[in-house]
């Protein structure tokens, strides 16, 4: 038995206005394929009016075990949220 | 369409768990417990990972297979709509196996390796689909039984603790609603039909409605791994209680449209489900279950040999666009 297809990422512009969205992930030797199938699993009920199929292989991932490096120290840095300031009562429109 | 634990020599939890690292699953166990979601490339304990890998691909060969039974009476639909809704039905059980066999490929086993265990017997799947659809009227009973007994199992696996299979379980679920209708629908018109419609319909009914209750598997006192799967959020309901839900709701649709449900010990009872009221209903004769499961239903052969005929009839178009690819690949290698 031959090897399976080639794995490709699936991702969906739902509407206008919006951004594509990762919905799944489908199996295609050619783009051309890959679309049919993402439009063919994806697509079945006016789920979007655009599609993007990007091959897995070429996504790059953070690792979880990177988590509290990559994106903890927004903690430490508080003064990043408007929260961090004190506005006096009265003065409106900040 | 779902499917349940099969396999009774399942590896149990604790002796697989016994090799991982202490402070790494008490820090899994403890985000599974605050439901968190786990994603493909989070660590998890082994016992999970094969648990979850197991229960997602025999749902999505569930989902195949499920597709033989209703096949068969696409050309034979009565109507050019029943066959338009049909068809489209066939095809969501198609996209329903497509979207969790992705789901359980993300923990590491590939497509490839699932169909194969599929074809050689050695993975299993709902034993709902080893029963013939004999007339039309089967058409009707599978929507309305086998797809609503689907949804009682799945809507809780919206919030399974595994992230991919939780956000397939969202997208069958919204797809499912529709196959549910069409069927009572179709169980509907055969009761407002001739005496003849209505005895097709109440036969179908009769050999539909057991098969329908043990989708929900063994009874919790039979069924060992539901406590492990409860703990890991895998599982968030026990087979009993879906199959106790599934009969209340179910017994007065079929009583609104003149079915009677072949189950002589079939009461209401004021007491269950603490005061609320609920059916009291006969034994599921476990022993079918069984020797369905191990591949002795009436048709089970029968769907085997049309998944393996398909895979191997296809096998040409998959080469071909293979071949096709590598041969344009090289082409634009070249120009460049």
């Amino acid at each position: 038995m031959s090897k399976d297809w080639p794995l490709w990422e699936v991702f969906v512009r739902a509407k206008g206005g919006m951004s594509h969205r990762h919905v799944g992930s489908v199996h295609a030797p050619d783009p051309e394929i890959a679309l049919r199938h993402a439009r063919d699993t994806y697509t079945r009920r006016m789920e979007g009016i655009s599609l993007w199929v990007v091959p897995s292989a070429q996504i790059v991932a953070s690792d979880p075990a990177d988590d509290a490096q990559n994106f903890d120290p927004a903690a430490d840095k508080i003064y990043r949220h408007p929260t961090f300031y004190d506005i006096p009562d009265g003065i409106t429109h900040i | 369409m779902y499917t349940t634990e099969l396999s009774k020599n399942a590896p149990t939890a604790t002796n697989v768990q016994a090799l991982e690292d202490p402070a790494k699953l008490a820090a899994f166990e403890a985000r599974v417990a605050a439901d968190e979601f786990i994603e493909p490339k989070d660590w998890m304990p082994e016992a999970y990972r094969r648990t979850l890998t197991r229960q997602i691909s025999q749902h999505a060969h569930s989902e195949i297979v499920g597709m033989l039974p209703e096949g068969n009476w696409i050309s034979r639909a009565p109507s050019l709509r029943r066959k338009a809704i049909l068809l489209a039905k066939v095809q969501d059980e198609a996209g329903h196996g497509l979207y969790l066999y992705s789901a359980a490929e993300t923990l590491g086993t590939s497509r490839r390796e699932m169909i194969e265990a599929l074809h050689s017997g050695k993975a299993k799947y709902s034993t709902i689909f080893n029963y013939p659809t004999l007339t039309w009227a089967d058409i009707g009973a599978i929507g309305w039984l086998v797809d609503g007994a689907a949804i009682m199992n799945q809507v809780p696996l919206q919030r399974t603790s595994y992230g991919p299979y939780a956000r397939a379980m969202v997208r069958v679920c919204k797809e499912e609603s529709f196959h549910q209708r069409q069927g009572y629908e179709i169980c509907m018109a055969m009761m407002a039909g001739t005496a003849d419609q209505q005895r097709m319909m109440q036969d179908a009914f009769n050999r539909w409605w057991w098969p329908s209750l043990m989708m929900f598997g063994p009874t919790d006192d039979n069924s060992p791994n539901t406590a492990q799967s409860m703990r890991w959020r895998i599982k968030r309901d026990t087979n009993d209680e879906l199959r106790q839900k599934f009969v209340d709701i179910t017994v007065p649709q079929a009583e609104a449209i003149g079915l009677t449900v072949p189950d002589a010990d079939l009461v209401w009872n004021e007491a269950k489900n603490n005061g609320a009221g609920g059916y009291d209903f006969g034994a599921v004769d476990w022993d079918e279950f069984y020797a369905v499961v191990k591949g002795e239903g009436p048709v089970a052969k029968e769907r085997m040999k049309a998944r393996r005929d398909a895979w191997d009839n296809g096998a040409w178009v998959r080469d071909a666009a293979v071949a096709y690819a590598q041969k344009r690949n090289a082409r634009e290698a070249q120009a460049a």
